[in-house]
């Protein structure tokens, strides 16, 4: 019995060795910095405890700035990127030819470098000295003025962000709801047809019901992943995301951690807390309004 | 309602490797289904009797053939439009809904002149619900439901909308044996209560003679024969009907009409008149035999299993196709069970002559 | 017949009404087809298209009768582009095998051994699922710092190599194999070690394959731990790269090369999803309703 008690352990050491090193021991670290007033990295002390580390950040305009872009990229990209891939899988759904050719072609996008892509978006959107691009050609065939999408208006940027942002999210959901929408019996839509049940009854009725806890899982995990938006903003607007002024809550993490502002991981820990914080608040939320929507 | 069906026919495109050739489902079915009465579609898996089911639903569209409820052509109308009752082989009750909302589901899809008030659907769901008497459970939702109960339901959301025929999928196939056999009376009820004119597909013969007013025997998509429960067991046309209904099944010998003399093996069980020589298969039904010290078949005892009222008694016999017989006897007869033989006569209504290449029945005598 | 319908019309209705809406449906998702497919074929068009030839179209060609490969060329020589892809195919296998190594230990452990406090470790493990890694990066960066692994593979290497979800599934998949298997395997006196490796990794092969594709995937296409930990080009993974290229690279504005660049290295992950696409949408959606 004792013999086994240590194999067991003993497959689970490395496991465990990375897990605690890298993830147990960083966890309440990252606590403990975000506590210790004045840490200086260099020399690795601290004058004291308090928020002060807090209360910078939250001072602090780029932070502010970054929470404001955070936001706003949730607010939009969730709700939006939820509803169209709830669209295309309906249609997916629909059809029978083409229909493994267009899931391919869907799921295209989860596979490449979203840095390497955000680049050809850049190109897309952006104007210089010898082009203006090639959307804001397509924006002045319908008679538009050209934007610089990229180095221009505020409102510009954030609608390239946001756009970029579902593009990369809409695999994955669109893979998820064609799958939850596929596994629903098909007897329950016999029995609505039989009972002579209308197309948006059947939808509202029994669809929506049937794969709400898959979409009520996208949406949870749609807010999260929303909430840590970094390396899209970077891939559109290059590193320096406070100058572009398009940061995100962890952009500013990474930049106080490192780089040229960086160096100050007491303020990055206390930005990364909040985050977290925030991120918490809303999933829970969520979860209570699903708890009420989701019956079984 | 009355339900005619002219020369259905069903083919699905072949899959796979077998792309090329086309199953036909349905084979030229014609068959009228008087109005109130109900129908059993029996048959073993794969033999079209659900595709028969969705054809008349509307579920599937035939290739070839009409169908008509009552006077109306049917053929090409969209399931909604049929106003049929389907209940679905696992039921498909909404798991979201609770037992009263899966009833009022169909009367809420009402549209126009048809549209029902509020009341008015409530009055008629806990009508539905009190015929399947579920009354004390329209709050549940079905998850919370035995399979039996689940059963009531689907009936009742499909009764609720007063279809002009009412189909049911192997409507007791998810069902213990128990409860089987008490659900199947209560199909029984409530068809004979709402006189609606009800089809019922099941590959458990049983269950079809049991509680239908007529059988349809089905295989590989033709039809095999159609009638009452009983005329069809006293009188199958072919050996795999004869075979099908009963139980214990029916005992098969290889035998052989000679000289207006029906054998098997060596034994001269039977005059068989006005029949030319032949070889065949012969049919006994357990009930056909008659224990008789000096009777004509011959067969080996291997055990004899009392059963009350009645005797089993199972023996063996060079000729039967089977490796056993089985013969029901009165539990009044003793067999001597010391003895390792045992001796029958045959009822000549009991036993059926096919032909041995087509199977067909031969009749003979005043069969 | 009181009410006389016809059944032949309401029938011919239903089915043009069936028709129109399946073409609206396909020209909605061939539009969508078209944004997905769209910039992937901006990008390759791109690359194909000379410096000179590019910068002279005030308006933007849809294709291109002159292609020309000197982007690809200007790609590997003017920018390090085969040293961040060597780099970053190390970093993905090395970081992939010693994650395998790790996941189906623990997982084997958790399916099949008993020992004591099992349970109570599986649930930490889990719990550990729903922390997020933006938390535990900082302290991270420190102590890789501090260990001097700045600019190395190990410190590259060594943060990324457990995940508690795919011991997880790895865990429920080696649960699905029979106990019976693993009796009879003890009772012919098979050790443990080597029942795993002869019995349980080949039956769970599609699983063990559908994450290390999914992990091949992260691999290739991390980029912030990679940031952090790396400011010696020498030590560039692709996603670095890129952004090197684009802010430093080929001199001015150079989109052509950039593209060229984009398209090195996009391929091996578009090539390795046309092989197994099957696999990985399976494994994702998998994942996805477990998560």
């Amino acid at each position: 019995m004792k013999s086994s008690n240590v194999k067991g352990w003993l497959y689970l050491l490395p496991a465990i060795l990375f897990l605690g090193f890298f993830m147990v021991y960083p966890l309440i670290d990252v606590f403990i910095y975000s506590f210790e007033e004045g840490y200086n990295f260099a020399s690795q002390t601290s004058f004291g405890i308090g928020l002060y580390n807090y209360s910078y950040v939250l001072h602090d305009g780029y932070f502010l700035q970054a929470v404001k872009n955070t936001f706003i990229l949730v607010i939009i990209t969730v709700p939006l990127s939820t509803g169209i891939a709830l669209l295309i899988s309906l249609g997916l759904n629909a059809i029978k030819p083409l229909r493994n050719l267009f899931q391919t072609v869907y799921f295209l996008p989860y596979v490449t470098n979203t840095l390497a892509v955000g680049l050809v978006f850049m190109i897309l959107f952006k104007k210089t000295a010898y082009s203006e691009g090639l959307i804001n050609l397509l924006i002045n065939r319908f008679g538009g003025e050209s934007v610089d999408f990229i180095d221009g208006p505020y409102w510009a940027k954030m609608f390239v962000m946001c756009f970029y942002t579902i593009w990369v999210v809409m695999p994955f959901k669109v893979l998820i709801l064609t799958s939850a929408l596929a596994s629903v019996n098909p007897d329950y839509y016999r029995a609505a047809r039989v009972d002579a049940t209308p197309k948006r009854r059947i939808f509202t009725k029994i669809t929506l019901p049937m794969i709400s806890p898959m979409v009520f899982y996208l949406v949870i995990t749609g807010f999260i992943g929303a909430f840590k938006a970094y390396s899209d903003e970077v891939a559109l607007f290059g590193t320096d995301l406070n100058a572009a002024g398009m940061n995100t809550i962890v952009g500013y993490v990474y930049d106080m951690l490192y780089g040229d502002s960086g160096g100050y991981p007491s303020y990055a820990s206390a930005a990364a807390l909040i985050l977290f914080v925030i991120v918490l608040t809303i999933t829970c939320v969520n979860l209570l309004v699903s708890k009420k929507h989701v019956h079984y | 309602m009355r339900v005619l069906l002219e020369h259905l026919t069903k083919k699905f495109p072949g899959r796979g490797r077998k792309a090329h050739t086309e199953v036909i489902a349905v084979n030229d079915f014609t068959f009228e289904i008087p109005d109130g009465k109900l129908v059993g579609l029996l048959g073993p898996s794969g033999c079209g009797k659900s595709t028969t089911l969705n054809l008349i639903c509307g579920l599937e569209k035939p290739t070839a053939g009409r169908i008509f409820f009552g006077e109306d052509d049917v053929t090409t109308l969209p399931p909604e439009n049929r106003g049929v009752g389907f209940v679905f082989q696992n039921y498909a009750l909404y798991p979201h809904l609770t037992v009263l909302g899966n009833i009022l589901f169909p009367l809420q899809n009402l549209k126009g002149a048809a549209k029902l008030s509020k009341e008015e659907m409530l009055k008629r769901a806990k009508e539905a619900a009190h015929l399947v008497q579920i009354d004390n459970l329209l709050e549940r939702r079905p998850g919370e439901m035995s399979g039996g109960q689940q059963q009531r339901v689907a009936i009742a959301r499909a009764l609720v909308k007063m279809p002009r025929v009412l189909l049911l999928d192997e409507p007791l196939s998810n069902l213990d044996a128990r409860l089987r056999l008490q659900t199947r009376e209560e199909i029984r009820r409530i068809q004979q209560e709402t006189k609606i004119t009800t089809i019922f597909v099941t590959h458990d013969q049983e269950e079809a003679m049991s509680i239908s007013d007529m059988i349809v025997v089905m295989k590989d998509g033709v039809v095999q024969q159609i009638g009452k429960p009983q005329e069809v067991y006293d009188s199958p046309v072919n050996l795999f009907v004869a075979k099908f209904l009963g139980t214990p099944p029916i005992n098969v010998f290889e035998g052989r009409v000679s000289g207006g003399r029906l054998f098997v093996g060596g034994d001269d069980i039977l005059a068989a008149p006005g029949v030319t020589d032949r070889e065949v298969w012969v049919g006994i039904r357990p009930e056909g035999f008659v224990l008789q010290p000096d009777g004509p078949l011959r067969c080996a005892l291997s055990r004899v299993e009392v059963m009350g009222r009645d005797t089993s008694v199972v023996s063996s016999h060079p000729a039967a196709a089977g490796a056993s017989i089985r013969s029901i006897i009165s539990a009044e007869n003793r067999v001597d069970t010391d003895s390792n033989a045992v001796r029958f006569a045959v009822k000549p209504a009991k036993t059926f002559i096919f032909d041995r290449e087509t199977e067909e029945r031969i009749r003979f005598g005043g069969q | 017949m009181a009410k006389q319908v016809d059944y032949e019309k309401i029938g011919r209705a239903a089915r043009a009404r069936g028709a129109a809406g399946r073409t609206v449906i396909y020209a909605l998702l061939a539009v969508w087809a078209v944004m997905v497919l769209f910039p992937f074929y901006w990008m390759v068009l791109t690359s194909v298209k000379s410096y000179s030839a590019y910068n002279s179209e005030y308006i933007p060609k849809f294709f291109t009768l002159s292609p020309t490969m000197q982007n690809y060329a200007d790609a590997f020589t003017a920018v390090p582009l085969a040293r961040y892809f060597m780099n970053t195919l190390v970093f993905t296998l090395v970081t992939t095998a010693v994650m395998l190594v790790v996941v189906v230990l623990a997982a084997f452990a958790f399916a099949r051994l008993n020992f004591r406090g099992k349970n109570a470790a599986f649930t930490l493990f889990l719990s550990l699922m729903m922390i997020p890694s933006e938390l535990v990066v900082i302290t991270n960066f420190v102590t890789i710092t501090n260990l001097g692994l700045r600019n190395t593979f190990t410190g590259l290497i060594l943060p990324s190599v457990t995940s508690v979800f795919y011991i997880y599934l790895l865990k429920e998949n080696f649960e699905q194999i029979p106990e019976e298997l693993y009796k009879a395997a003890k009772v012919d006196g098979t050790s443990d070690i080597k029942y795993l490796a002869r019995v349980m990794l080949p039956i769970s092969q599609p699983t063990i394959v559908t994450i290390t594709i999914l992990k091949i995937i992260e691999c290739w296409n991390s980029y912030v731990w990679p940031r952090l930990i790396t400011d010696d080009a020498a030590y560039f993974l692709v996603s670095n790269g890129i952004q090197e290229i684009r802010e430093n690279g080929f001199g001015r504005e150079n989109i052509p090369a950039m593209m060229a660049a984009v398209v090195v290295i996009s391929v091996p992950l578009i090539v390795l999803f046309l092989i197994f696409h099957k696999k990985i949408m399976a494994g994702v959606s998998r994942g996805g309703t477990k998560g």
